[in-house]
């Protein structure tokens, strides 16, 4: 399978980068990892006129702490964020979940910013970062703007970018030391994208549940955020009635396609199940 | 389309062509170098086929463009054997262990268990299958790939290599 041809760009600087999408309109795409781009242009289901390579910019790779903020930069690798141990001891769910992405040499490669600013409702980092309240930086013929996760995505494939955006950051808020967290995916096999999946944030207090964040992938058009089941539990100890209405909230507001994968009405299941596993985990992993 | 230079280092060796960017590194490595150790399984990133040590890293070569890899060190399956041409311990263990069958997958077998040694000398099995979760093989079931990667471990490692038991 061979892509349609294009012309090949490689900017080192952001600026460049955003302005030669800005004039290159729909011809133009940006290209991260490439590992959704390049298979979709082998299927020509993708036939850019032109490529613009983000791989040569210094200033979207690396992680670092901003305040209680950390900042990743939209170029790093899922095998960046892996060994990152400043990632691993404050945001531990992100090396949980980028080890459940796809395989050992698509993690060398696939980049943070490639996966949340895609729209693929089937990655996996969207509803973590949903569920962990990131903000992404956009870099745009406007200048930079923020946009939050929770409202980023609209549609497959349909995002609040807008034609000549850069996403070039992933800002997240640290959650609270002692936190439990747990990404639960179910999926046929390594490299297979999730029949449902489930991301939970929570913090204990005293046996109780002091607050609680759910995302959910690849259940609905878009990675979902369970904000009336994260509510049924807060204050209560995960016995399981409780957990019970808050897994039926949080089925409430599926609605996964039918395909491969299962049924629709199944996998809305399999997020109830997976939510609660990621639940019993996290309520595990708390301190207090 | 323009086509545009690209050098990188293959194998030890300095590679100069010029390509169409639409041109794959698998297909680069294969048409343009005659190196056709790296195989075309899926073709969708999926099967491991192809896989070459890019820069450090395992690189499903069909999911890259060559002109991404301008400037990269690059080795394949032909760059894998000891200088003296004595097998690379990799080589010598699927050999030894039977860790092929057909033999497709082999090269992206070995050029992935590669760099997965590289990161962790002394892997337990559960480890060895994570690290080649990524590879495909239709033939053997993995037992004896696994096999063969704890004896090149064990062999690099200078330590007796112990089967364990079934």
């Amino acid at each position: 399978m061979i892509p349609g041809a294009f012309e090949y760009h490689r900017p080192s600087s952001v600026r460049e980068a955003v302005g030669l999408l800005a004039k290159l309109g729909d011809d133009g795409r940006a290209i991260a990892g490439g590992h959704s781009l390049i298979p979709m242009m082998k299927l020509r289901l993708a036939t850019p006129a032109h490529l613009v390579d983000l791989g040569g910019i210094a200033d979207l790779k690396g992680i670092r702490a901003d305040g209680n903020d950390i900042v990743v930069g939209a170029m790093t690798t899922q095998y960046e964020l892996i060994g990152s141990d400043l990632l691993g001891s404050k945001i531990p769910i992100l090396r949980e979940t980028s080890l459940q992405v796809a395989d050992p040499q698509v993690r060398y490669v696939g980049t943070l910013g490639g996966n949340v600013a895609n729209g693929d409702p089937g990655n996996d980092m969207p509803a973590v970062m949903i569920c962990l309240g990131a903000t992404y930086q956009v870099m745009g013929k406007g200048g930079e703007r923020r946009v939050a996760a929770r409202e980023f995505y609209q549609g497959a494939y349909f995002t609040a970018l807008e034609a000549g955006d850069v996403l070039t950051a992933v800002r997240i808020p640290v959650p609270p030391a002692g936190h439990g967290y747990a990404y639960e995916k179910l999926k046929r096999k390594i490299g297979d994208y999730a029949t449902a999946a489930a991301a939970v944030v929570l913090t204990m207090s005293g046996g109780k549940v002091a607050s609680c964040s759910i995302g959910l992938t690849n259940v609905a058009e878009t990675p979902l955020w369970a904000e009336e089941a994260a509510k049924i539990l807060t204050g209560s100890s995960l016995d399981a009635a409780t957990v019970k209405r808050a897994v039926a909230a949080a089925e409430a507001i599926t609605a996964p396609a039918s395909d491969a994968r299962g049924p629709g009405a199944y996998r809305t299941k399999m997020a109830g199940v997976m939510l609660t596993r990621a639940l019993a985990r996290a309520k595990s992993k708390a301190r207090g | 389309m323009a086509k545009s230079q690209v050098a990188m280092k293959v194998n030890g060796k300095t590679a100069e062509a010029l390509v169409e960017p639409r041109t794959l590194l698998i297909h680069f490595l294969r048409e343009q170098l005659s190196l056709t150790g790296p195989h075309i399984g899926c073709e969708t990133s999926h099967c491991g086929a192809c896989t070459v040590d890019l820069n450090g890293k395992s690189v499903k070569s069909c999911t890259m463009f060559a002109v991404q890899a301008n400037g990269a060190d690059i080795r394949t399956i032909e760059g894998m054997a000891n200088p003296d041409g004595t097998l690379h311990a990799l080589q010598e263990g699927f050999r030894e262990m039977h860790g092929l069958q057909c033999g497709f997958c082999t090269p992206g077998m070995i050029t992935r268990a590669y760099r997965l040694l590289q990161e962790n000398k002394s892997p337990s099995e559960e480890e060895i299958r994570f690290g080649i979760a990524g590879n495909l093989c239709r033939c053997t079931g993995y037992q004896n790939i696994v096999k063969a990667i704890q004896y090149a471990a064990a062999k690099l490692n200078g330590v007796p290599f112990q089967e364990a038991a079934e």
